[in-house]
C-alpha cells in the first residue's frame, strides 16, 4: 500500500475538528447537566450532583415532561410502522412506470422541499375549518408523515436501484405467485433496509417540531414541551432533559444498529450456498 | 454445469417475444392498476396532508380576519399589504442571505468531509464507522442541539472565557450568541450532514480507475480533484444543495432561537402572524415563501435527476 500523502493528515485533522464541532456542544450540556444545585447555564461547575435530573421527576418543577414523552414515543411508533408500510408499497409501485407515476414522484419531492411550517399551518387550517379538533394522533400524525414517508421512499428507491431482478425471475420461473415472490424473496432481501426506514420513521417523528407545532392540539409532544421550556426555564434542568432525550435517541439508534448487525450475521451464517457447490 | 441448465438459462429471454398481442395489452392495463394499488397509501397521505393543506393555504390567503376569527372572502388585501411593505422585502433578502451563506459553508465543509471519507479512509470498517459518526446527530433532536450552543457562545460561555484567558480579547464578545453569526453557526451545525451524505454517496460510486488514469496521465492531486472528482460529484452536491436551501429557507425556529428574536426570516413572519391568529395574512406570506422556494428548487432540479442518483 502506498504511504499516505500529506493531504491525508490535513484532511484527517479537518475531519476531527468537524466531529468535535458536531458533538462538542452535546457533550458540553451533558457535563453541565450534572451541575450542583447552585449552578447556572454556563461553566464553571458549582459542584457535581444529580439535582437537575431529580427535578425532572418532580412534575411541578417542569410541567408535563413524562406525559409528553409518552405521547412522542407512541406517535413515533405509529409513524414508524406507517412509514415502513407506505414506503415499501410505494417503492414497489415505482419500480414500473404507471400512468401518473411521474406526477406522484414530483409530489414526493415537493413533500421534501415544501417548508414544514406550511404543512403545519395548512393541516391546522383544514382541521379547524372542518370543525375537527387538532390532536397529535390525527393531524399531528398526518403532518409528520409528509416528512418521514418521502425519506422512506428515497431509501426504497436506492434499495430497488440496486436490487437484482434475477432473484424474482427465478422465483417466478419456479411458479411462485406475485405475492409469494414478494413475501418470500423480495422482502427478506430488503429487510435490513426496512430497519433503516423504520429508524428514520421513528427518530424523525420523535424529534419533529415544526410540523407538530400547529397540529398537536392542547397536549404537547416532547419537542414542543422542550421548546416551551426554552422560553421560561433558566436552570440546568433543561440540559438534564436534553441529555436524557439525547441518551434515549442514542439507545434507539444503537438498538437499530445492533439488530441490523445481528440480522446480517445470521444471514451470513444461514445464507446462500452460492459458490460452494460440491 | 450440465447441458440442460444452459438451455434453461437461454430460454429466459424468449417468452416476451412469443407472447400474443392481446395478453400484452391486458398486462399493460394491469400494470397501471397494480401500480396505483401499491401507490394508493402514498397518494392518500400526500393528497390529504400535503396537497389539500397547500390548497387550503392558498384559499385562506384571500380571506380576511377579524380580531377573533377568519372570514371567507375574496380579497387581495393580504397580498397588497404583504407586497407593499418594505419589511417583507428586507426579510426576504435576509432569508436569502442565510440560505446563501449557509450553503457556501456547508458545501465546502461537506465536500471536504465526504472526500476524506471516500478517498482517504482505506479500511471499509473505518469508513462505515466514521460515516455513522457523521450521521448520528441527524437522528437526535434539533432543538436540543441548538440549546447546547448556549454554554459555548454566551457572554460567560466557553468561547469567551477561552479567548479572554488567551488574551485575544479584552472583554467578552457580544455577537457570539443571539446574532446572525450564531444563526448561521447553528444552521451549519444542523445541516452539514445533508451535504455529507449525498456527496459521499456519489463519491463512492466514482469508478476508481478514473482516478488512477488521471494519476497515470500526470495530473497532480489537486488537478484530479478539480477536473475528475468534482465534476463527477456534482449530482450529490446538487441534492445536498436542495436539502440545505429548502431547510434554511423554510426555517423559523433556528432563527428565532439563535438570534434571540432579533433577526427575522420569512418563516418568522409567518410564525408571528400565526401567534396573532392572523391566519389569512400568515397564509399569504406562506404562499410567497412557497413560490420562492419552488422557483429555486425548480431551477436546481433541472440540473440533476434525483431518481437516477439514489
Amino acid at each position: 500500500m502506498n504511504p499516505r500523502p500529506r493531504s491525508f493528515y490535513v484532511l484527517a485533522a479537518i475531519f476531527g475538528l468537524f466531529l468535535l464541532f458536531l458533538y462538542g456542544p452535546t457533550i458540553t450540556i451533558a457535563i453541565l447537566s450534572f451541575q450542583g444545585p447552585e449552578g447556572g447555564l454556563t461553566f464553571p461547575m458549582r459542584g457535581v450532583s444529580l439535582h437537575w435530573f431529580r427535578d425532572l421527576f418532580q412534575e411541578q418543577a417542569v410541567g408535563d415532561i413524562w406525559g409528553s414523552f409518552g405521547r412522542s414515543f407512541v406517535l413515533g411508533l405509529m409513524v414508524m410502522v406507517t412509514t415502513v408500510v407506505v414506503s415499501v408499497m410505494g417503492g414497489l409501485a415505482f419500480r414500473k412506470r404507471f400512468k401518473g407515476s411521474a406526477v406522484l414522484f414530483q409530489l414526493v419531492i415537493a413533500s421534501l422541499v415544501i417548508p414544514s411550517i406550511l404543512v403545519s399551518l395548512g393541516v391546522g387550517l383544514i382541521f379547524s375549518q372542518a370543525g375537527l379538533p387538532v390532536h397529535w394522533a390525527s393531524s399531528g400524525f398526518g403532518a409528520q408523515l409528509t416528512w418521514t414517508v418521502p425519506f422512506g421512499l428515497l431509501i426504497m428507491f436506492a434499495v430497488f436501484n440496486r436490487f437484482n431482478p434475477a432473484y424474482e425471475e427465478a422465483a417466478r420461473d419456479q411458479g411462485a405467485t406475485a405475492w409469494q415472490t414478494i413475501r418470500h424473496v423480495v422482502l427478506p432481501i430488503i429487510a435490513p433496509s426496512l430497519l433503516g426506514v423504520a429508524l428514520f420513521g421513528f427518530t424523525l417523528s420523535y424529534d419533529e417540531f415544526a410540523r407538530t407545532l400547529l397540529t398537536a392540539g392542547s397536549r404537547n409532544t416532547l419537542p414542543l414541551e422542550i421548546y416551551g421550556m426554552t422560553t421560561n426555564v433558566t436552570t440546568p434542568v433543561i440540559f438534564a432533559l436534553g441529555t436524557l432525550t439525547t441518551v434515549f435517541s442514542f439507545v434507539v439508534i444503537g438498538a437499530f444498529l445492533l439488530t441490523l448487525g445481528a440480522a446480517s450475521r445470521r444471514r451470513a451464517k444461514a445464507g446462500s450456498d452460492a459458490g460452494r457447490a460440491v | 454445469m450440465p447441458p440442460e441448465s444452459i438451455s434453461i438459462a437461454g430460454s429466459f429471454e424468449t417468452p416476451p417475444l412469443v407472447r400474443p398481442q392481446r395478453t400484452r395489452r391486458g398486462h399493460l392495463a394491469s400494470r397501471h392498476v397494480t401500480g396505483w394499488l401499491l401507490a394508493a397509501p402514498l397518494a392518500v397521505v400526500l393528497l390529504a396532508f400535503l396537497v389539500l393543506p397547500i390548497i387550503m393555504i392558498v384559499v385562506v390567503s384571500f380571506w380576511t380576519a377579524t380580531e377573533f376569527s377568519i372570514v371567507p372572502a375574496f380579497s387581495w388585501e393580504n397580498y397588497e399589504f404583504l407586497l407593499g411593505s418594505d419589511v417583507t422585502w428586507r426579510v426576504l433578502l435576509n432569508t436569502a442571505k442565510y440560505a446563501v451563506v449557509t450553503w457556501a459553508i456547508t458545501v465546502v465543509l461537506g465536500f471536504t468531509v465526504a472526500y476524506f471519507l471516500a478517498f482517504h479512509v482505506r479500511s471499509q470498517t473505518w469508513q462505515t464507522a466514521l460515516f455513522l459518526l457523521c450521521t448520528i446527530p441527524f437522528w437526535t433532536s434539533n432543538i436540543i442541539r441548538m440549546i447546547s450552543w448556549i454554554p459555548f457562545l454566551g457572554r460567560e460561555g466557553l468561547a469567551n472565557s477561552a479567548l479572554l484567558s488567551w488574551g485575544v480579547i479584552d472583554e467578552p464578545l457580544d455577537w457570539l450568541l443571539f446574532s446572525d453569526f450564531s444563526v448561521i453557526l447553528a444552521f451549519v451545525h444542523l445541516y452539514t450532514l445533508f451535504m455529507v451524505v449525498p456527496i459521499f454517496n456519489t463519491m463512492m460510486r466514482i469508478d476508481r480507475t478514473l482516478i488512477e488514469a488521471a494519476n497515470d496521465a500526470g495530473a497532480s492531486g489537486f488537478q484530479t480533484l478539480w477536473n475528475v472528482v468534482l465534476p463527477l460529484t456534482r449530482p450529490g452536491i446538487m441534492i445536498g444543495t436542495i436539502f440545505v436551501i429548502t431547510l434554511v429557507m423554510g426555517d423559523f425556529i433556528t432563527v428565532r432561537f439563535m438570534s434571540g428574536s432579533q433577526s427575522a426570516n420569512v418563516g418568522r413572519l409567518i410564525q408571528n402572524d400565526i401567534g396573532l391568529l392572523q391566519y389569512p395574512s400568515a397564509s399569504a406570506t406562506s404562499v410567497l415563501l412557497l413560490i420562492v422556494t419552488l422557483m429555486v428548487i425548480g431551477i436546481l432540479l433541472r440540473l440533476v435527476d434525483i431518481r437516477k442518483e439514489l
